[in-house]
């Protein structure tokens, strides 16, 4: 084992080489890397939030809110289609996906089936109906969301929201985001580099679901107030979060019709916003518009009512403008959201960490002088121990090791998180266990009276056995890290595993091409580390 | 120069009875284990917002001017969250508030009207760290990471257990268990955060622990084979002994390195050094007295030799 076989020279050699190259973008500034050949690496470590700064947002899609919101939006088609086929209803209840209707007179259960039918809608994705209407048979007639389109409500809420924070966030001008899925209903959210946290939080939570619906004016704003809601209607309130208006719950057009959005101005002059229906958009609110002059109609966004006017005219041409006490700043954030579409379903923060840049810079730091530290104390410690043959070996293993690790994390762009580098550091301590397995194998083989080339032989074989069981355990932790945890312990565990991998190839190999090479240049007769001869 | 390498300098050969003092050792465990165990429910582990959820801030004042710190913490009292904390850092002008924000509320509003707070009764600051955990995450991340302990314990076994035999792995696993119990204590007696970076330190230690059982082990199955008919006690005696010198040196290679880390690594880590330090220590304690004399506890259990008993038979052979 111990001939120096050209193999291990030529393995050695390799990972040299790529280590070195592979490192080298950490050392190069920003500019320098961008000015690298195209053939080269230009990935440095890929620090994490914690060590460069910025905001880390864990999101959770209400997808039952959304469901429920389905549901309501689903027994307004139902009571409109009834009124409109002329079907009195006694009662409208709500069940788990749909909502089930006792009519005022049993016998009318065929026409109001009939009525239903046309609201099953077109054929979903997968072809089959969004909705199901049945009759029962105690003459009730229900309308109802398949499981289908129900179990794929969740689903397709997270891929929308994830969409639609994308596009919000982007227009922010935040620095490479990273937007990610984590289980069935949350998306984490990433964006390093100094980013405002609060607007970003601002831009992402709101769900700007744009309505447009008509103010009930047939019934009374105080009658409403003191709780006489008409089943229809709704009582939400004004931007300014007091003055009551009365909303009919049907939607006459909503936010998802709008082709674009864009800041305007007022006849005032002051920032207004200016919106463009697509086609079917601009036939409903054509027509809505026309049926209703003179009453007013509600622009909604996300409940509250943003501004309410009168219908003066049949508004046509699917153009409109919405007024209202807007700053420059304040318009285009909402432009921005409107031109991102709506959420689906509303988000909530469920975790939050905000590092500012400077925070960030200090952990480098600290990271940077104790990984320097801790590795001059293995270095002196290791020289003392075993002396500057046998130690120093080591301490060339240890200086591979730290490269490769440095090359591998560029490579893969494994997240280099404060944890991690006490990973690195603690990696660096354990590396050098591997050399002295080996050497205290050596010594035992030295007293047993073996030669020079016998002892090191043996050293190496039997210690192997006890350096793979004794990193393999670390690597199971690693793994186990790196499942279970989250975040940072992940940069840990990731560091770890990678550790584990190069101080085991860098401090056995290392230390088998160079003993090899002393073996050969100067055929000792004793071992330097063996005790002296008696 | 014939006091260097040091590594000449260390006895040859030792020849510690170890087992002789299972016994004691064996009794000085178990009252620390059960110490320890009491201690994480009474009075219990100091947790972090990882796991309690609620917010912790890190604000400075500019300029280094000095933060009245008590006037912070009266100005968050009164907005009536519960348990605030108010800590100060190592200057005077920097803090650490913690608190819950109530269930039911927007994180957001609530941590605007603490900022909004403090600002008001101490002038303007900076926060440099925010973070923020919902109820939900962090009792998912709690549970998650008492099952990562789990799985880890789990899995090590596993792998004692097909690397060597049945009663290594218990001999590994009860050395595990007492160094992840006595890291417990530590964590309590010292009042240290128990967060998610102090799972991964724990399930270091893990690692670290079994590595270093793991050589004791390889050793003693190898001598084992050896000497045949050599009682079983000073199979192991001899077994730890030969492994002395590698025990030492990677372990206080891997303290001292530690210990840079804790006193250079910023408060961040500080935490997460010690519990690491501390684990390494009564890793390398519990591979020489709970993992290997629990093997002879085993193997007399077995009624086969009695105390000396005969060699245990080997059935893998994991090596020529």
């Amino acid at each position: 084992m111990i001939q120096l076989s050209r193999w291990k020279v030529i393995v050695l050699a390799v990972a040299l080489f790529f280590g070195v190259l592979l490192a080298l973008p950490n050392v190069l500034s920003p500019a320098q890397r961008a000015a690298l050949p195209g053939f080269m690496p230009k990935n440095a470590l890929n620090l994490g939030l914690d060590l460069q700064g910025g905001s880390y947002l864990l999101l959770e899609v209400d997808v039952e809110a959304m469901r429920t919101k389905r549901v309501d939006n689903l027994i307004e088609d139902v009571r409109v289609a009834l009124r409109e086929a002329a079907i009195p209803t006694n009662q409208i209840t709500r069940e788990a996906g749909g909502a089930v209707i006792t009519l005022a007179d049993p016998a009318r259960s065929e026409a109001a089936y009939e009525a239903l039918r046309t609201l099953v809608g077109a054929a979903g994705p997968n072809g089959a109906p969004e909705r199901v209407a049945t009759r029962l048979p105690d003459g009730r007639v229900r309308l109802a969301f398949t499981q289908q389109t129900l179990d794929a409500m969740g689903p397709t809420a997270v891929d929308q929201s994830i969409e639609v924070v994308r596009r919000r966030i982007d227009s922010l001008g935040t620095r490479e985001p990273s937007i990610t899925r984590q289980g069935a209903e949350r998306i984490v959210v990433q964006a390093p580099g100094e980013s405002d946290p609060a607007a970003l939080e601002r831009v992402i939570g709101q769900t700007a679901q744009l309505t447009f619906q008509m103010v009930d004016s047939e019934n009374s704003v105080q009658d409403a107030v003191a709780g006489r809601v008409p089943p229809d209607a709704e009582l939400l309130l004004a931007e300014d979060g007091v003055t009551p208006f009365l909303i009919k719950k049907r939607v006459l057009v909503s936010g998802e019709n709008l082709t674009r959005a864009g800041v305007g101005a007022d006849q005032s002059g002051r920032p207004a916003i200016d919106f463009r229906f697509d086609g079917e958009g601009a036939r409903r609110f054509g027509e809505a518009t026309a049926a209703n002059i003179g009453k007013p109609f509600a622009i909604v966004l996300d409940g509250k009512v943003i501004s309410a006017p009168t219908i003066i005219s049949p508004i046509t041409g699917g153009t409109g403008q919405i007024t209202g006490s807007y700053s420059i700043a304040s318009a285009s954030e909402l432009v921005n959201l409107l031109n991102g579409g709506a959420l689906p379903a509303p988000l909530t923060v469920e975790e939050r960490r905000v590092v500012t840049a400077e925070l960030g810079a200090d952990a480098v730091e600290n990271g940077k002088i104790s990984t320097i530290i801790g590795f001059i104390i293995i270095v002196v410690f290791m020289i003392l121990a075993y002396g500057f043959l046998f130690g120093g070996i080591s301490v060339i293993g240890l200086v591979l090791n730290g490269l490769l690790i440095i090359a591998a994390m560029s490579l893969t762009q494994a997240t280099l998180t404060l944890p991690g580098i006490a990973g690195l550091v603690l990696t660096f301590a354990v590396a050098v266990d591997a050399n002295v397995l080996i050497y205290e194998r050596m010594r035992d083989e030295a007293r047993a009276g073996r030669s020079v080339i016998a002892s090191l032989d043996a050293g190496f074989n039997k210690a192997m056995g006890t350096i793979i069981d004794a990193n393999l355990t670390t690597l199971v932790a690693a793994m186990i890290m790196f499942i279970f945890g989250a975040g940072p312990v992940r940069g840990f565990a990731w560091t770890l595993t990678i550790g584990v991998f190069t101080s085991v190839f860098s401090s056995v190999l290392v230390a088998q091409v160079l003993l090899a090479y002393w073996l050969k240049i100067k055929r000792p007769k004793t071992l330097p580390i063996a005790e002296s001869v008696r | 120069m014939t006091w260097w390498p040091l590594i000449k300098v260390l006895p040859q050969k030792t020849n510690f009875h170890f087992v002789r003092y299972a016994r004691v050792a064996a009794a000085l465990s178990i009252v620390l284990c059960t110490a320890s165990i009491i201690g994480c429910f009474y009075p219990g582990l100091n947790m972090g917002i990882d796991f309690r959820g609620g917010a912790v801030m890190e604000l400075t004042k500019p300029n280094n001017e000095a933060l009245d710190i008590a006037a912070v913490r009266e100005s968050v009292a009164e907005l009536g969250l519960g348990d605030v904390g108010v800590q100060g850092i190592d200057n005077a002008s920097s803090a650490i508030v913690r608190f819950q924000v109530p269930d039911g509320q927007a994180q957001a509003a609530v941590v605007n009207r603490v900022q909004s707070t403090i600002n008001e009764a101490v002038g303007p600051v900076t926060y440099s760290g925010v973070s923020v955990v919902g109820s939900k995450v962090s009792g998912e991340l709690f549970t998650s990471g008492l099952l990562a302990l789990g799985v880890a314990v789990l899995l090590m076994f596993a792998y004692i257990w097909f690397r060597f035999e049945p009663q290594f792995g218990f001999g590994a696993i009860a050395g595990l268990l007492h160094d992840v119990i006595l890291t417990f204590g530590l964590i309590v007696l010292f009042k240290l955060e128990f967060s998610l970076n102090m799972v991964a330190a724990i399930l270091t230690v893990i690692g670290y622990s079994m590595n270093d059982t793991v050589v004791v082990f390889d050793r003693l199955r190898e001598n084992l084979r050896k000497y045949k008919t050599m009682p079983l006690r000073e199979v192991i005696d001899l077994s730890l002994n030969e492994t002395l010198s590698r025990t030492i040196i990677t372990g206080v290679t891997a303290v001292m390195v530690l210990a840079a880390l804790a006193i250079f690594g910023g408060e961040a880590l500080f935490g997460f050094s010690i519990a690491l330090m501390f684990g390494i220590i009564v890793g390398t304690y519990s591979s020489i007295y709970v993992g290997a004399p629990i093997i002879l506890l085993w193997g007399v259990k077995r009624g086969e030799l009695a105390d000396d008993a005969k060699p245990v038979k080997l059935g893998m052979a994991s090596r020529p």
